[in-house]
């Protein structure tokens, strides 16, 4: 079985903190890391070739730096890595993004296709589905348990207060959220061979068999008009007094702000 | 000249630093509080190769080199000073004194299994009247027949009652003094050896120091680590090796009790303000990062030495002598900037001070290190 990964490297929110003026993110000295969604969907498809041995490769696009998070996917135990780089891919949304993925992805071979829900810097959940959409094939998302059944990926789709067990026939792509499993650590020598042993392919604009007009900043139909930073929440006043006191004090509260 | 980190060896330490936040901090308060072997960690470190850092993969190792293995002290030992001594004993003394001295069969047999993270490795040499003076040796061992047949007590063993894997030292012939000591592999389980009891001890409580009685124990003859009447060489120069993962659990212990005290002074307000804007904090502070820095490369050059096969004695010595200095110089002035909250269990940096202690005492004592260095200078 043949499985590729799709991964985006992303700045480790975890560590952002906001422009206290500005109100925009200080990136400046804010590690990178791979996007948590993305991990555990490459840690499924590392589950399944431990079960029952498959070939894993990972895709990422982004700037030549992008191959940290390739080098850490060939450290867990993937098999090959692949990196879509190119000033004209620069400023693609997640329309122009899906479309040159997919586009690169029809250069191999597979049967399933795993990508994280969303990223934690853009929060789009789009290019996953995209990219389906694109290569025709069906897809799942949000998913929290998958299994392989024959020919099907047989898949538990999580919302918000139920769930559906979806089975699709393979080739097929699935959206993972991080909930699906704990992702594995690298090993030391897992390291030393992605970086000296083990290559990254580049591919660069000539490599994608794709339009001009589907990629970059021109094949994006999407504009960010503006960005609007949300308010802060202030932290809150915390109480440590009896029960009685307590009670006590918040009555008062809910009078003074007219809830009661 | 190149100060960097290679781009393996950052992402090297990155991963030990996640899984030292992750997987050795949740248990180090209470491996301290209970003296008890921290499984969980070092159960997660056998799984994903830290135990075999430095050795070749056709042996089973990770294929890395001895500066990624300090990384991999340092960055546990910024947490939890057991863990780190836990790993540094199998690694440094068991595992690189069997992979040095033995032959393939025995490295196939014994090494193999401790570099796969299957079973954990010690090394016992110091005995009661056998410390600093290691070539007084007391623990007897006769030819008999097909086997070695060994009396005598170890003291003080790291990992002692955990392993499973034994590097140790015996006389085979008193007569001929430290050309008179042999090296063996022993295994756990072998008749005729048991453990006494275990230490209470001032810092690394976790950490298993036992001693280990060897009562008519037979082990068999191709169990003899390197030639008969070399022990005492192979013993020194493990150690010379050991030196530095100690010298890089003292540098982790200093650097980890930093990184607390310098979100304590930024917290803590005396006189309406943090007490880090005061000068006596900040000069401190500074101080400190300095002496740990300085430390720092001494360390990595001991390592680099090593693994291009040249001498690195001295080098390990001058490591293990000041990074050790420096730990406990730093984590007691981290404690001091605690000021009453240093002093309880809750901050964590009286522990980095207990632990510091014995970095200047095991593996050879700072004095033997100072012998090391000027014999080194002066002959």
């Amino acid at each position: 079985m043949n499985i590729i990964v799709c991964v985006k490297q992303v700045p480790d929110t975890t560590e952002v903190r906001i422009h206290p003026v500005k109100g925009t993110l200080i990136r400046e000295g804010i590690p990178s890391i791979m996007n948590p969604d993305d991990k555990a969907g490459l840690e499924a498809a590392l589950r399944l070739k431990d079960e029952m041995g498959a070939h894993v490769s990972v895709i990422t696009m982004g700037p030549r730096q992008a191959d940290e998070v390739l080098r850490e996917a060939l450290a867990m135990g993937a098999d090959k890595a692949y990196l879509i780089s190119d000033p004209e891919f620069s400023g693609s949304d997640t329309w122009a993004t899906s479309s040159t993925i997919a586009a690169a992805i029809t250069k191999l071979e597979y049967d399933l296709v795993i990508t994280g829900r969303q990223a934690i810097d853009g929060d789009t959940a789009q290019v996953g589905p995209e990219i389906a959409e694109h290569l025709n094939i069906p897809h799942i998302s949000y998913c929290e348990e998958l299994k392989i059944d024959g020919d099907e990926v047989v898949v538990k789709r999580q919302f918000e207060d139920r769930y559906q067990i979806l089975s699709v026939s393979m080739p097929a792509l699935i959206t993972a959220l991080g909930e699906l499993n704990e992702p594995r650590y690298m090993t030391p020598g897992g390291i030393f061979d992605a970086y000296r042993e083990k290559e990254i392919t580049l591919w660069t604009r000539p490599d994608i068999p794709i339009k001009d007009e589907n990629i970059g900043l021109k094949g994006s139909p999407t504009r960010v008009a503006k960005t609007n930073p949300k308010l802060l929440k202030q932290p809150g006043t915390k109480i440590e007094t009896g029960v009685d006191e307590s009670v006590q004090f918040i009555m008062e509260k809910l009078k003074e702000k007219f809830i009661l | 000249m190149d100060f960097n980190l290679s781009k393996e060896h950052q992402m090297a330490r990155q991963l030990f630093h996640d899984f030292a936040v992750k997987e050795v901090e949740p248990w180090a308060e209470e491996t301290d509080e209970l003296h008890r072997f921290p499984w969980e960690a070092v159960r997660k470190m056998q799984k994903y190769g830290f135990m075999g850092i430095p050795f070749p993969k056709e042996i089973g190792g990770q294929g890395c080199d001895t500066l990624t293995y300090i990384l991999a002290v340092e960055e546990i030992a910024k947490i939890c000073g057991t863990t780190a001594v836990i790993l540094s004993a199998h690694t440094s003394l068991a595992a690189d004194a069997i992979y040095i001295n033995g032959t393939d069969e025995q490295k196939e047999k014994f090494l193999r299994p401790l570099v796969e993270g299957k079973k954990l490795g010690s090394f016992a040499l110091t005995e009661p009247d056998a410390g600093t003076d290691a070539a007084g040796q007391q623990t007897k061992v006769i030819s008999d027949g097909d086997e070695w047949l060994i009396n005598g007590n170890k003291i003080f063993i790291t990992n002692g009652e955990v392993a499973d894997i034994y590097v140790a030292f015996g006389m085979t012939d008193k007569s001929s003094g430290v050309r008179g000591i042999s090296a063996f592999i022993i295994e756990k389980e072998t008749p005729g050896f048991s453990f006494g009891p275990c230490e209470k001890k001032m810092g690394i409580r976790g950490s298993s120091t036992c001693e280990l009685v060897f009562d008519n124990c037979r082990i068999p003859k191709n169990n003899l680590l390197g030639r008969e009447g070399k022990g005492f060489g192979i013993a020194m120069s493990t150690l010379d090796g050991g030196r530095i993962g100690i010298a890089a659990q003292a540098l982790g212990l200093a650097e980890g009790a930093l990184d607390k005290t310098i979100q304590y002074v930024k917290e803590r307000k005396q006189f309406n303000s943090p007490i880090a804007k005061y000068q006596n904090t900040q000069f401190v502070l500074a101080q400190m990062k300095t002496e740990i820095e300085a430390t720092r490369w001494l360390v990595y050059n001991a390592c680099v030495k090593k693994d291009s096969g040249k001498p690195f004695a001295t080098e390990a010595a001058m490591a293990k002598l000041k990074a050790s200095q420096v730990a406990s110089e730093v984590t007691r002035e981290c404690v001091q900037l605690h000021g009453g909250y240093g002093y309880i269990q809750a901050f964590h940096v009286e522990r980095m001070m207990r632990d510091a202690k014995v970095t200047e005492i095991y593996e050879g004592t700072s004095e033997v290190m100072k012998m090391v260095i000027s014999g080194n200078l002066l002959k």
